[in-house]
């Protein structure tokens, strides 16, 4: 059986598609079995990302809705045989994803995949906690400013009380990763620093992600960062947070600081 | 020309408690109502004026009788204001609204019987009962941070959180509240009308305070206690606060 990830956020931009496809990328580069799927129905651009645009015939929303089947609608990656997107509609809306039908796709893709990541869309709406609510795992991406912070704490309080596994009762495993983390600005005082976003949101720290030209490029491209540039900082940022993930110990790094920060910021597990 | 701006008046909310009479009445109707009027005879303007509670608790009436019952005790210039252990099925809209939650509380004394007249058959405790002392005051205990949009109302006593109270969260208690955790949401202590509620916390950067309906923003907060452990309680109208420890 696999393990479901949403990628969850609450505000929309600070990097949720990005994270999906950076994070798939380095989990199937370590061998595992990888699909991305892309709850953002009407406004989808996971498949920008990955560069499969050009290859969508199906999507979830067909799925769902009994028009194909699920492996007419999965995208193998062109570059990594084992990751694979699962598209969203962009002509249908969010009424379109019922409960059922997305428990019944989720079901099928723990089978067959190791990690069936989930992007979730922006908002706190039918959406949004569609994805999140047959999670095992939990993403929240936030950028170091006040009011994604704000939001990843309203969403971290969705996930603990709107999921599956919130409502029996067990602990939802949330992890933060920061991302767009400009250590200059930072240090002028522009974004709130690392420790404060651990003090308010209180989860554990998946990855700090720095603001860079490489994550941009590797959009554009249609890759993910991981793929496109291996050796950029982002992209080894991301491949630390994918063996964090995996339950290996690494120590996290603050961009523009030379020394491990483990011991201070991925030790101090909260709440 | 100058013009003085006038400070803006807030618009105050708040919950309150009333003394009001209970009355209970009992079948059959006419012989209680009866009752009721040989009682009103000997003090003439008993219930004028006065916010009475009809308890209807055990009575097996249905909506007409009801409104039989309430339009007899107006004819008495007894206005009903609100009926306690209704049936929803009895509610409507032109009958008063429901009431929950009654604490009992000193009986109101039946006037004296008048020299040279009878004891009416309808007897009124006169001997007036304790209010009760000593109940346990409950409280709420919260040991997870309470998130953004998170919204806890605890009216019957106070509300501890070991952890951090969100900007965007929000905490209402009957009670005082403490927070052993950074405070940035929004807390309102003592809304039931209980002005000697406080709210303590380990680090203030609350979003608003308020207690028994006075408010105060994080603008109107000193600046001075900003990240710091504060309690604040009400003196008067005016929310005082000063450092803890």
């Amino acid at each position: 059986m696999g393990k479901v990830l949403v990628v969850t956020s609450g505000k929309g931009g600070v990097g949720k598609t990005t994270s999906s496809a950076a994070l798939g990328a380095a989990l199937a580069q370590g061998g595992a079995k990888v699909v991305v799927v892309d709850f953002d129905v009407g406004l989808r651009n996971l498949d920008l990302v990955m560069g499969a645009e050009r290859r969508v015939v199906y999507d979830l929303v067909n799925v769902i809705k009994g028009e194909a089947k699920l492996t007419q609608a999965l995208i193998r990656d062109k570059r990594l045989e084992n990751l694979y997107l699962l598209p969203a509609s962009q002509t249908r809306d969010k009424d379109n994803l019922t409960e059922e039908g997305v428990e019944t796709v989720i079901t099928a893709l723990k089978k067959a995949f190791d990690w069936v990541i989930c992007d979730s869309p922006a908002g706190i709406e039918r959406g949004a906690t569609l994805a999140m609510r047959h999670a095992d795992v939990a993403i929240v991406v936030t950028n170091p400013e006040v009011s994604s912070v704000r939001d990843s704490d309203r969403i971290i309080g969705l996930l603990d009380s709107k999921t599956l596994k919130a409502e029996a009762g067990a602990e939802m495993e949330k992890h933060l990763l920061l991302t767009r983390y400009d250590p200059a600005r930072a240090d002028r005082g522009d974004m709130l620093k690392v420790d404060d976003v651990l003090e308010i949101l209180s989860i554990p720290l998946l990855g700090i992600i720095p603001e860079s030209m490489d994550v941009l490029r590797a959009s554009n491209l249609g890759a993910p960062v991981t793929l496109a540039d291996g050796q950029s900082a982002p992209a080894k940022a991301y491949f630390d947070a994918a063996r964090r993930l995996n339950g290996e110990t690494v120590s996290v790094s603050v961009p523009g600081e030379k020394r491990g920060f483990f011991g201070k910021l991925f030790g101090r597990k909260a709440a | 020309m100058t013009e003085v701006l006038s400070q803006p008046r807030p618009i105050r909310l708040k919950g309150r408690s009333f003394l009001a009479l209970s009355l209970t009445p009992e079948l059959p109707f006419n012989e209680w109502l009866a009752g009721l009027d040989d009682l009103a005879a000997r003090s003439a303007g008993f219930f004028l004026r006065k916010p009475a509670v009809l308890n209807l608790e055990g009575l097996n009436i249905d909506r007409a009788q009801l409104r039989g019952l309430v339009d007899e005790l107006s004819k008495r210039n007894v206005r009903i204001m609100g009926l306690e252990g209704a049936r929803a099925s009895l509610l409507d809209a032109d009958l008063p609204p429901a009431m929950f939650d009654g604490r009992p509380a000193a009986d109101f004394e039946a006037p004296a019987v008048k020299e040279g007249q009878e004891p009416a058959a309808a007897t009124v405790d006169e001997t007036p009962v304790a209010v009760e002392r000593g109940q346990p005051v409950p409280s709420m205990v919260v040991t997870q941070p309470v998130r953004s949009g998170q919204s806890l109302i605890f009216t019957e006593g106070d509300v501890t959180v070991v952890g951090s109270v969100a900007s965007g969260a929000e905490i209402v208690a009957g009670g005082s509240i403490h927070v052993y955790g950074t405070l940035r949401g929004r807390v309102m202590a003592g809304t039931m009308g209980n002005s000697s509620a406080r709210i303590f916390c380990s680090k203030l950067e609350a979003e608003l305070i308020a207690i028994d309906g006075f408010y105060k923003t994080a603008e109107d907060l000193d600046p001075g206690l900003r990240g710091r452990a504060v309690q604040m309680w009400l003196e008067g109208d005016k929310i005082e606060a000063e450092q803890l420890g």
